[in-house]
């Protein structure tokens, strides 16, 4: 039971992660009908980013750890949001009136740039970060057995579920989350309505980017070990927990983040390691055969 | 209303300079955390190296690109008409003589050891990029005739290397009786993994391919007890010259290549052999490719590609058409798999990896959807080019994406852009791209 | 007289579409009959594509049975899976925005359309491949049942070239011809005289017309264009808002007040401002 729930609260930790970029996965689609290939990879470079900014901050003195996490935040949030405006921008928009693959195989050329990118300037090598936070508490005790969460775990779904509702009030209530359930629902009515849809478009893919850099700092923190790898399976998982929880679902995409969280952290506590990825890749399948539309989302009509 | 002024008098160089001050600057906030400060180890610490000098190099790259850019653009009519008047013509030139030049290329290819520049390594990258094209021609029966995307096409490439190398172990078989096992299974399993999964839209079939090619990968490395995990299978059998072996020296009773032909033995000759394996069955692939263009199937898979929604007021079931294009694209792969099992001697999970499924996948984009010549073309350039420049090796990979989106936003429809009908009412089409 | 008579063509019987909560068509039943020219018409928004699609597989129906009478056989299209209403009962039909296979040929669009035969006749391709002498056969059949169709919309010349170099009003007689080298029993077309000239339209009157005449085969238009509705249909169906509001032949539904009220608006008077009138009049010339 106490193993239960320790892996529950792993689960949960690692669901907040992939949910967040799962977001960034889901808002794309949502506008824009296409999936965003390279997303895992924008995630990897706000996890670099991150890593980055802490070792100057290191350099530079500053020491205070919230001090230096806000700085990080912004600073992965800043600049990762720059990324993925320039991916929409330079791969993405040219192709809106393109055939249908033209989108997905430019985002996989992309994937492939930045994948390569970061590899060659930042070094094929694992890079290593200091813990930043530490501490925790030991929730429960049985047989032996020490559930124990950590501040770090704490701080990173009080985190996410700020965002999440913050993110909600911004969707729901201001004119750029109006403006961007106008141009999913029509985007030519919209555009003919005043709303400017490049910039909406473009708004989203920084939101999303965004989101995703939180999940660097998040991952750099907990798991203190990162490599320009990390986005290809980190992508996979967080799109196949978008289309869990429904794609086009805002709070389909956490649902399905926590799941897939959850899913992974049980089957290698309980089930294999080696295979935990493989869990999550046998689950997309199954989702888009039997329900494509995933748990919260709304089916779609073909417009014949 | 006066009429526009003479462009060369009136530059709009300011708009120009603040578009390419934007690039710049854009460049300028992507650059500063990755480019300019690099996380390296120093004495087992993890440490800071900038490197603004690349940032700035980058920056001014940038800066003066998007100005030679919107220059270039602006005075285009001056050279896109002269340009145009060339690369048209060009093209319905290569795509009217196809034939012709394929030929050409078939027999230069089958001359190819024996040329005089030809040496040992030269048939040897020559085998590997015929490896490439016939992946590509593989993968070009399910992206680019049927216009499925298949992301994880390693899988079946996979599937017929290990079948072959682990029914030599167990059952003895030789390269040439094995390998229409290996491209059996392939299909196979491109039949059972495909048929759940056809009916998905073009971007959820992509991922669900990927993960299968990611599944395969994962087993492959962890199901150590069949296919011994990362250590790989090595001693995999060479094909035989009709039952004589290309070794120095023979099991008794066994007469060798060289021995039944009075020739020295050279490590040469098996590597010629094995070229000319992969040649043959390219050709091979390529005629039946070709065939099935011009068959009800072919056309079948490229009308699919054109419009679904179409095909099935027509009567054509989409899904049966789909399968049948992902199992021939899967049992392609297959004898790709065996061929490479025999010539590598050894395979590891290694060799198949997302990056194989993505080079593959940029072959069949780069050279044209559809275009037989144009993989061609392609695999060569993609598995030459690093070999020749060998600083270039490392930025490959880089390069192949950039060439992806770069071809997805100027040429969509590749380099060689020309399609050649499978009939004419009017004459006999002359040969196929 | 004699006795028996035969079904017609097409039955539909309190056909029912919702969407959520939009009822898109709502209790409509109506025929057709084969050897005959029915027009769907009603205002933009009336659900006339929506019954198309209904008919052609592409939506399930919430609520209705779809008949098709065909070879003393009846199909219900309602419980036929997409693709097999084309194959198996012959409906054929046409797009409201022109589906063409762009990239191929006017040529291989037809050849295209002829799928099952040939494929049959290659032996599910293995024929094919040893170029067996029935494929070949089948094959030079089927171009020339292809030339045939070219020459009757007079698209022989432009035979080679790809289908997007087509121009307009071609393309839309290409996407008929194709349709047509299905062998339907009913062929349903969705506003198939949109962005033609009054040439074009007259020309494409003729051409459904010697369909409708040599074929025997059943046309069902949906249609805004009233030279063509009332120059050749057989019979009129009038949805507005998903119900039908009149049926009957075309002079009949032209007057029908609630037709006109459908199209114009609560009106004062019973007198049609001249303009309008004299559009219905033309209409009413063939």
């Amino acid at each position: 039971m106490a193993y239960f729930v320790q892996q529950l609260i792993n689960g949960l930790t690692l669901g907040a992660i992939y949910g967040l970029i799962a977001i960034g996965y889901t808002m794309v689609y949502g506008i824009i009908g296409m999936i965003n290939f390279a997303h895992g990879e924008i995630y990897m470079i706000g996890a670099f980013v991150t890593l980055i900014t802490f070792l100057v901050l290191g350099i530079v003195g500053v020491t205070y750890v919230p001090l230096a996490l806000l700085l990080v935040l912004l600073s992965a949030m800043g600049f990762t949001a720059v990324y993925g405006w320039a991916v929409e921008r330079v791969a993405y928009r040219p192709l809106r009136r393109s055939f249908r693959l033209a989108p997905l195989i430019s985002a996989i050329g992309m994937s492939i740039v930045l994948q390569n990118y970061v590899q060659l300037t930042q070094g094929a090598r694992v890079k290593a970060l200091q813990p930043v936070v530490q501490g925790g508490f030991t929730l429960m005790e049985q047989g032996g057995f020490n559930v124990q969460v950590s501040y770090l775990q704490i701080f990173i779904m009080l985190l996410t579920t700020a965002l999440m509702a913050g993110f909600t009030v911004v969707i729901g209530a201001t004119p750029l989350g109006r403006a961007q359930r106008a141009c999913e629902q029509d985007m030519g009515m919209a555009a003919l309505l005043g709303i400017d849809v490049d910039r909406t478009i473009s708004l989203t893919f920084v939101m999303g980017a965004a989101l995703a850099a939180v999940a660097g700092v998040m991952v750099v923190l907990y798991y203190g070990v990162i490599d320009f790898f990390i986005g290809f399976l980190a992508g996979v998982k967080a799109f196949t927990a978008a289309v869990l929880g429904g794609i086009g679902s805002l709070p389909g995409a956490m649902l399905g983040g926590l799941l897939i969280g959850l899913i992974e952290a049980m089957w290698s506590g309980y089930f294999s390691v080696e295979y935990k990825d493989v869990s999550v890749f046998v689950i997309l399948v199954l989702v888009l055969i039997f329900r494509p539309t995933g748990l919260l989302g709304r089916p779609d009509v073909e417009k014949v | 209303m006066a009429m526009a002024a003479a462009p060369a008098q009136r530059l709009p160089w300011a708009e120009w300079m603040k578009d390419a001050a934007l690039a710049a600057l854009v460049t300028l906030a992507l650059a500063i955390p990755i480019v300019g400060l690099q996380a390296i180890e120093v004495n087992a610490t993890l440490t800071i190296r900038p490197r603004f000098g690349a940032v700035a190099i980058g920056v001014a790259v940038v800066f003066l690109g998007r100005l030679a850019l919107r220059a270039a653009l602006a005075a285009g009519p001056a050279w896109r008409m002269p340009l145009a008047r060339l690369w048209a013509p060009a093209g319905r030139l290569l795509a009217s003589n196809a034939a012709t030049l394929g030929i050409a290329i078939i027999v230069l290819a089958i001359a190819l050891p024996f040329l005089p520049f030809a040496s040992r390594s030269t048939v040897t990258i020559a085998t590997r990029v015929l490896t490439y094209v016939l992946l590509g021609w593989g993968l070009n029966v399910v992206v680019g005739l049927a216009g499925l995307l298949d992301l994880g096409y390693v899988a079946f490439y996979a599937v017929g290397a290990y079948s072959f190398a682990l029914f030599a172990q167990w059952f003895g078989l030789s390269f040439w009786a094995a390998l229409p096992i290996a491209g059996l299974l392939a299909a196979a399993f491109g039949f059972v993994l495909g048929f759940p999964v056809l009916r998905l839209r073009g971007d959820y079939l992509a991922i669900v391919t990927l993960g299968f090619g990611e599944i395969i990968h994962t087993v492959l490395q962890n199901w150590v007890p069949v296919t011994k995990g990362p250590a790989g299978i090595g001693d995999v059998p060479a094909p035989t010259f009709f039952g004589l072996p290309f070794q120095n020296r023979a099991p008794p009773g066994v007469t060798t290549f060289h021995q039944f032909f009075h020739l020295d033995f050279s490590p040469s000759q098996r590597i010629i052999f094995l070229y000319y394996v992969v040649l043959a069955l390219g050709l091979l692939t390529n005629a039946f490719t070709l065939r099935l263009r011009k068959l009800p199937i072919g056309r079948a898979w490229e009308a699919l590609r054109e419009d679904e929604i179409a095909c099935r007021a027509l009567g054509i079931n989409p899904t049966t058409t789909k399968l049948s294009a992902f199992t021939i694209g899967a049992m392609l792969a297959g004898f790709a798999g065996a061929f490479f099992a025999t010539q590598q001697n050894f395979i590891s999970p290694e060799s198949f990896t997302f990056t194989e499924s993505a080079t593959i996948l940029a072959i069949v984009v780069l050279g044209g959807m559809g275009s037989q010549i144009g993989v061609v073309l392609a695999a060569t350039i993609l598995v030459t080019l690093p070999e020749i420049a060998r600083p270039f090796a490392e930025y490959r990979m880089l390069l192949f994406g950039a060439a992806m989106v770069a071809i997805m936003v100027w040429r969509p429809r590749g380099l060689l852009a020309q399609r050649a009908p499978s009939l004419l009412l009017r004459r006999q089409p002359r040969g196929g791209s | 007289m004699t006795g028996a008579v035969a079904p017609p063509l097409l039955t539909v019987e309190h056909l029912t579409m919702r969407f959520g909560g939009l009822t898109a068509v709502d209790d409509l039943s109506f025929a057709a009959a084969a050897r005959g020219i029915t027009a769907i018409i009603g205002p933009n928004g009336a659900g006339k594509t929506t019954v198309f699609n209904c008919l052609t597989g592409f939506y399930r129906p919430s609520v209705g049975r779809l008949t098709l009478h065909r070879n003393a056989k009846d199909y219900l299209l309602e419980q036929i899976d997409g693709y097999r209403i084309a194959r198996d009962a012959g409906v054929a039909r046409t797009f409201q925005n022109i589906r063409l296979f762009a990239g191929m040929t006017v040529l291989e669009n037809l050849i295209v359309a002829q799928h099952q035969k040939l494929m049959r006749a290659s032996l599910y391709t293995v024929g094919g491949m040893l170029n067996l002498p029935g494929y070949r056969r089948a094959e030079a059949t089927a171009i020339e049942k292809a030339r045939g169709w070219l020459a009757r919309t007079g698209l022989l010349d432009y035979a080679d070239g790809t289908a997007a170099s087509l121009p307009y009003g071609a393309q839309r007689k290409l996407e008929i011809a194709r349709a047509m080298c299905t062998d339907p029993a009913l062929l349903c077309l969705d506003e198939p005289a949109a962005g033609l000239n009054a040439a074009e339209s007259a020309e494409l009157n003729r051409l459904l017309r010697d369909i409708r005449d040599e074929h025997g085969i059943g046309i069902l238009l949906i249609e805004h264009d009233m030279s063509v509705v009332m120059g050749i249909s057989d019979h009129v169906v009038v949805l507005d808002y998903g119900r039908k509001i009149a049926e009957g032949p075309p002079a009949a539904v032209r007057s029908d007040p609630a037709v006109i009220k459908a199209y114009l608006g609560e009106e004062e008077s019973e007198e049609l401002p001249p303009d309008i009138a004299a559009d219905l009049e033309a209409g009413a010339r063939p």
